[in-house]
């Protein structure tokens, strides 16, 4: 079998009068936005129930666990259908929201539920005895929490929400399933169009690669900072 | 909109999705089967202390785990064709591509577990004049999959809830079989609902079944 490189591909013009390079470049950004849009939600989300989790409320620790199980056991893939078929049929307010922004919840609210289970062992690795303390001060339930037990929660948890932030990149790939012109949708329609689907799959390969990368170098540097 | 479920008659359901889940269910035993083994054995290799090995064990799982499942699943139905210079289906290719990405997860598994047993039960292994291969499949091995026995299912629900991706080679599984009804009869948002609490009612009684294993086999200490 003799096998011939092909780099020029990416100089060539698709149908749309955008070369392949360029479309390449502008699926990177769709990646990007939709894993950084998503890391937000997901942050905020999965930071919130994690905390319900922990409070002495019943009612509450019963959402946050509802909510983590709910996410955590539906495939990812069917989130994003969900989201994308399912939700803008039963509210019709909804049908006018891009499917950019369907996919962000979808990915968004799947990771919240991993970051949820973080930030609860994080607030749970911390002696009782620091909650009792600031309790005992005077200071209410949410003053506790914001002043004496997330502080230090948040910075054991950094690690794990390392790997999840370089998760939520990679799994940003399903956003292909709903025509979002990311990295994984580029690869497979540039793939069909040119036939060079080795080239094409190595430049997308490495763009996953440099991106996870630079999260994790981003996210040592916050570590180092805190 | 008014939901209607009554499409999905035995019928309807016998025909297209019991083929979907009867696939996505033999794609996820045989990649835990043959994931595991490959798994075991690279883990076996990144802590055989001996350079090249471990430097080959901790490429391809380092790979594997940086590069999105999608993009595997798009790299070996485009590859093992032109190695084997034949069509191959997108259910065979599916099979092997999980098999091969599976096991770069339970390796890290299977080496937390080796690792979890303590160094001097294979120090007793040695001075009973046991070789160390024997120390593994006598003594190490059997300890660090009883430990590691949670995870390992935890992870198998993860491969479970991950097979729906062979929808980028059009593989027909669960999720397809799903699709496939809800396009024949113009319900797609039943289907994609029935599909969720489908997907949803079996990962989560696997995963309260592994908490209850969990639960029974941990090691008093």
């Amino acid at each position: 079998m003799t096998f011939t490189w092909n780099w020029q591909i990416f100089l060539q013009q698709n149908g749309g009068g955008q070369t392949y390079l360029g479309w390449l470049m502008s699926a990177w950004g769709w990646t990007m936005s939709v894993a950084l849009c998503s890391l937000l939600v997901a942050l905020l989300a999965g930071s919130l129930m994690g905390i319900l989790r922990t409070t002495p409320s019943k009612g509450l620790v019963f959402i946050g666990n509802a909510w983590t199980e709910l996410f955590r056991n539906i495939p990812l893939l069917v989130q994003v259908f969900l989201w994308y078929h399912v939700i803008p049929s039963i509210f019709v307010s909804l049908r006018a929201v891009p499917s950019f922004v369907l996919v962000v919840f979808a990915l968004g609210f799947f990771t919240s539920s991993r970051i949820s289970e973080q930030i609860k062992a994080g607030i749970q690795s911390l002696s009782q005895g620091q909650r009792h303390a600031g309790l005992a001060l005077g200071l209410t339930l949410p003053q506790t929490y914001r002043y004496v037990l997330l502080p230090m929660a948040f910075r054991i948890v950094i690690p794990p929400l390392t790997s999840e932030s370089m998760n939520i990149i990679k799994n940003s790939s399903v956003a292909f399933a709903v025509s979002i012109a990311e990295l994984t949708m580029f690869a497979m329609q540039a793939q069909e169009e040119t036939a060079r689907g080795i080239e094409i799959y190595l430049a997308v390969t490495a763009l996953y690669f440099v991106s996870a990368f630079a999260v994790n170098r981003i996210a040592l540097f916050i570590e180092s900072r805190v | 909109m008014a939901l209607d479920f009554t499409f999905l008659t035995w019928s309807v359901i016998s025909n297209l999705v019991l083929k979907g889940l009867l696939f996505s269910v033999q794609l996820t035993l045989i990649a835990m089967t043959g994931g595991i083994v490959l798994g075991t054995m690279l883990a076996l290799m990144r802590l055989s202390g001996k350079m090249w090995l471990v430097r080959v064990a901790s490429f391809y799982v380092n790979t594997l785990r940086s590069i999105p499942l999608v993009m595997v699943i798009l790299w070996f139905f485009l590859l093992i064709p032109m190695l084997t210079g034949r069509p191959m289906g997108a259910e065979t290719s599916a099979i092997i591509t999980f098999t091969v990405f599976e096991a770069a997860y339970y390796a890290e598994i299977m080496r937390a577990g080796i690792q979890s047993v303590a160094k001097g039960q294979v120090y007793a292994g040695y001075a009973v004049g046991m070789t160390y291969a024997q120390c593994m499949r006598y003594i190490v091995l059997p300890q660090a999959f009883r430990n590691m026995l949670p995870v390992l299912l935890t992870q198998t629900v993860v491969l479970f809830q991950d097979t729906s991706l062979v929808y980028a080679i059009g593989a027909y599984d669960l999720l397809k079989g799903f699709e496939v009804a809800g396009k024949n009869f113009n319900r797609p948002v039943e289907t994609y609902l029935a599909a969720t609490v489908l997907y949803f009612v079996i990962c989560f009684s696997l995963s309260m079944l592994v908490r209850r294993l969990q639960k029974k086999i941990a090691i008093i200490r």
